[in-house]
């Protein structure tokens, strides 16, 4: 048997490229581990196996002619929200679970010119609204360090397959932290790109100005790879940004020595539990051991974040998922009477609890009367935040402290409190607001279960964020730790 | 008691871009259902809009023309509602800022005098698609061709005071935007569709009375007589002691009446706010002086031009100026002619008269402005009378050939010989003796009968100017 589960997306990339591995012999390795040991974690909801072989075939032709990129024969999972043609993209969600896209979201295209495989799509939060993924129509997703827990959301379904090593690498998203906190939950390294680094047309919208794609991976190394293939303007999308991609893997072995990394002391609270901080804090001495200053900085309006983004992001989606009414495609009721029960049925029996809250929420904060009171004075409160990243870039190069408070909780823990659920976002949620990157890198355990350390850059600084992740893991193993049963 | 009706109105213009406002389909008119809405239009999850920089365009020389300001920064915002034919549960539209501020219009009202109209706002938005009742028992069908297709609502101040004044006020916007090249103005197929606020007061009172709104009155008849219906339904209703309430009426054109559509208290809260899939739309000076320079004669400085060149009367230049295809067909006939006041009153009657009782745009006359100068052309050069020429016009409208062609078969060419003229006069005179005598005794009057019998026994072929002439000497001999 071979160890391929073993091997980084870059290491992988290698033996695709000397010819060790065909691309269909890797792709039909990943399957088989897939159809294997899914059952325990349950981190797909499809697996696109005759599309996969298909197109593992392709890459093989041009890995044979040499028309190559680096990622041309590696097999990827896509989280369930970004569009496949002729594959299911449910999102998530019983509203969407007959459909099958006709068209490819342009992350999908663009990793499709690469020759990237798609070996199905991931499990997630219903329509991405959930920090556990235990809002999906297909059942929780298990944490592969421990099945009792929560892998984190919404992008729990990447996080926990790429940590089972059942695909080399995943696409997520992160509208409040989405992909950095099952990153941390899960121990993989996941990036928040920029907001409008990455085409957002395809990816199925919860809040328009939150949501941003990006890579989940072992490795900062991978996490550039995919980039690589992510980021870029797309004329599709008019708030992806006309700016020249840069190759993120140029700067990977930049040394750390002199690099400014500030501490926010609001990350640094009584919400954060003494164990996570311990191992935040040993990372962070490692980076001090590495040549970094460490300065403490301030992000005042940090507590502002969570009540801000649960405005904003539930008044984008109460109209984002208007467009699932029962009448061009997805569920629909059974003989709806007349088109108020048709619109009233399909909705309450397509949509699960959790979204339903969020639209509320979000057509409450909108409606006549609210506006100024909620949504106006959230955007008001949004700049403060976004402001105090760019006062803090002004003296430090990144920003680091801890991805999530805790590590992964058991599933059902906090299923029945929305509150404690949204507060566990609290340190990722004003990188979206600000829309600056973010990402999360494995610094270690507490318990056996992972701690993601988050690494937060100014705008567009995706390169300098993924050399110094690479530079830690560089120094440490945390990042090829692989749990017991899925070795 | 003496009132007074106050009207604004709301005029959706479908911009004549080739594709949508927010997707890369055809706007063309007329496909089979649904063969024109692509993924954007279907709002299949995921998709996202792109703004059609024409729309931009179109809506900027709109707002150069009416003299308003050109937002430099004017922001989509999604209205949210549901309705089967709106895919995305929201329309795009534009609603603290939009991309046209405050400008005017002027109207010529029936007493020659000019009332200027103010202009609210024009903002761009997207139109729906369509709901089909008929064919599908007990079901809907919905067509998403015209889904997305662009519109720049026009809303006007409650500037009007009666159906008239309104539907000058909807006849010069509908020039307008056929001027600028941005609407094809075609009312059948929904380009320029209008909504009316109608209130009533006593005359003299200086608030408003309550309005209703009327939705959807889609030719300039139906807005004369939806607001008139209106008008008086109020009136009626204040005399009788009842209130007017404010609510969305819907004119019905067969029963000439209009019917209450939903109340205030039924009206959505469409729970506005920007769209956070656009950015905003950023126009620089640079730009507006470019479309600034882009912007054809308009009619009102056409109509000028009209007065001051031409020498035309007011009355006659606005009508000429009505519309850009009349006073291009104008300014080739007076260019042809060489005589701009002879051809003015001849687009301004004959031909216009025609066009209205066969209900034919002057782009579809049966005679070009080519021929037609050269009919008029004939009269300046006094080969037939204005008489004779209507006879060769109603041949050259039936396809019986040119001018020229006409006057040759049919021999209507003037009779300008003296000697046969007096002939006829004589034989006129000869015939009529007694008439003769009474008329040489003072009875002026019978001078219109002895021209009018020489014009009938020369069949209208005589110079009238001549036989004048002649009768005036045979009086004095």
């Amino acid at each position: 048997m071979s160890d391929y589960h073993e091997k980084t997306l870059a290491e992988l990339s290698t033996l695709l490229q000397t010819g060790e591995v065909s691309s269909s012999a890797l792709t039909e390795y990943f399957l088989s581990r897939i159809k294997q040991q899914d059952a325990e974690l349950n981190s797909f909801i499809t697996i696109a196996e005759d599309q996969a072989m298909a197109e593992a075939a392709e890459a093989d032709e041009r890995l044979k002619s040499g028309n190559t990129s680096a990622l041309t024969g590696i097999p990827i999972a896509h989280k369930d929200i970004f569009c496949t043609r002729g594959i299911k993209t449910s999102c998530g969600s019983r509203m969407l679970d007959n459909f099958i896209s006709p068209y490819d979201a342009t992350v999908v295209n663009n990793f499709k010119q690469a020759g990237v495989i798609t070996l199905g799509k991931t499990n997630m939060d219903e329509f991405a609204m959930g920090s556990s993924n235990e809002t999906s129509f297909y059942g929780a997703v298990k944490n592969p360090w421990d099945t009792k827990r929560v892998p984190g959301g919404s992008s729990g379904g990447s996080a926990a397959a790429v940590a089972a090593r059942l695909a080399p690498a995943a696409t997520g998203t992160d509208t409040g932290g989405s992909i950095r906190q099952p990153a941390a939950l899960c121990g993989i390294t996941g990036l928040k790109p920029t907001y409008g680094r990455v085409s957002r047309y395809g990816m199925i919208a919860f809040a328009s100005s939150l949501d941003q794609g990006g890579p989940m991976a072992q490795t900062a190394e991978d996490c550039a790879l995919m980039l690589n293939a992510m980021a870029g303007f797309d004329e599709k999308d008019s708030t992806s940004i006309e700016k020249e991609v840069p190759d993120y893997t140029a700067d990977l072995n930049h040394s750390v020595n002199g690099l400014r990394i500030g501490l926010p002391s609001q990350y640094f609270d009584e919400g954060l539990d003494d164990n996570v901080k311990a191992v935040i804090q040993t990372a962070i001495d490692q980076y001090r051991d590495m040549g970094a200053e460490i300065v403490d900085i301030e992000l005042p309006n940090t507590s502002l974040s969570v009540p801000v983004y649960y405005v904003v992001a539930p008044a984008e989606c109460s109209a984002n998922l208007s467009r699932f009414d029962g009448v061009r495609y997805g569920y629909r009721c059974e003989d709806p009477k007349d088109l108020y029960d048709l619109y009233t049925r399909s909705r309450g029996e397509g949509f699960g609890a959790e979204v339903k809250r969020r639209i509320m929420v979000g057509t409450y904060a909108l409606s006549a009367g609210y506006y100024d009171a909620y949504y106006l004075k959230a955007q008001q409160l949004r700049h403060l935040i976004s402001d105090d990243f760019k006062k803090a870039f002004e003296s430090v190069d990144v920003i680091m402290g801890p991805a999530s408070p805790s590590t992964a909780f058991n599933i059902g823990e906090k299923a029945e409190d929305p509150i404690s659920m949204y507060l566990s976002d609290i340190y990722t949620i004003a990188v979206n607001l600000a829309g600056v990157p973010g990402m999360s890198v494995p610094v270690g355990f507490v318990d056996g279960n992972p701690v993601g350390l988050q690494i937060i850059g100014n705008y567009f600084e995706e390169s300098r964020l993924l050399n110094v992740a690479h530079q830690y893991q560089q120094q440490t193993d945390w990042h090829r730790q692989i749990p017991d049963s899925f070795k | 008691m003496n009132y007074e009706a106050v009207i604004g109105l709301e005029i959706h213009v479908q911009l004549a871009t080739k594709s949508k406002i927010f997707s890369g389909a055809s706007t063309a008119y007329g496909a089979e259902p649904n063969t024109q809405a692509c993924a954007v239009d279907v709002a299949l999850p995921g998709v996202l809009p792109v703004l059609n920089k024409e729309a931009v365009h179109m809506a900027t020389k709109f707002g150069l023309a009416i003299d308003a300001e050109v937002a430099h920064r004017s922001v989509f915002a999604r209205k949210n509602y549901f309705y089967p034919d709106l895919p995305k549960g929201y329309q795009i539209s534009q609603f603290e800022l939009p991309i046209v501020g405050k400008g005017h219009i002027d109207i010529e009202l029936e007493d020659g005098e000019t009332k200027r109209i103010g202009v609210t706002r024009a903002h761009l938005e997207e139109d729906a698609g369509k709901s089909l009742h008929e064919d599908f028992a007990g079901m809907t069908g919905i067509d998403l061709n015209r889904a997305g297709t662009p519109l720049l609502e026009v809303v006007s101040e409650p500037d009007m005071r009666s159906a008239a004044e309104a539907v000058a006020y909807m006849k010069k916007l509908h020039s307008l935007v056929r001027y600028l090249e941005i609407c094809d103005g075609n009312m059948q197929e929904g380009s320029f569709r209008c909504d009316a606020n109608v209130s009533v007061r006593p005359r003299g009172q200086q608030e408003f009375g309550t309005r209703a709104e009327i939705k959807n009155i889609n030719s300039f008849r139906f807005v004369e007589r939806a607001i008139n219906h209106e008008i008086e339904r109020q009136i009626d209703l204040i005399e009788d002691g009842g209130e007017v309430v404010q609510e969305t009426r819907l004119y019905d054109a067969n029963k000439d009446e209009t019917r209450s559509m939903r109340s205030k208290e039924e009206a959505n809260d469409y729970r506005y706010f920007p769209d956070p899939d656009l950015l905003p739309v950023v126009i620089d000076d640079k730009y507006l002086d470019e479309v600034r320079g882009e912007l054809p004669e308009l009619p009102d400085q056409k109509k000028q031009r009209y007065m001051d060149e031409f020498d035309l009367s007011a009355y006659d230049a606005g009508v000429l100026t009505g519309s850009r295809e009349l006073a291009d067909y104008f300014e080739t006939v007076a260019a042809k002619t060489g005589d701009a006041k002879l051809s003015a009153n001849w687009v301004t009657g004959e031909l216009a008269a025609r066009l209205n009782k066969e209900e034919v745009e002057i782009t579809d006359s049966k005679v070009s402005a080519e021929e037609y100068a050269g009919l008029i052309s004939r009269i300046k050069d006094n080969t037939i009378s204005g008489k004779i020429a209507k006879e060769v016009f109603d041949a050259m409208w039936n396809g019986e050939g040119s001018a020229d062609e006409v006057i040759e078969s049919k021999g209507l060419k003037q009779i300008t010989d003296t000697g046969a003229i007096e002939a006829m006069v004589d034989e006129v005179i000869a015939n009529n003796p007694e008439q003769f005598e009474q008329l040489k005794g003072g009875k002026d009057k019978l001078m219109g009968f002895f021209v009018g019998q020489v014009m009938k026994a020369s069949k209208g072929k005589a110079n009238p100017a001549q036989v004048n002439e002649l009768m005036r000497k045979k009086l004095n001999s």
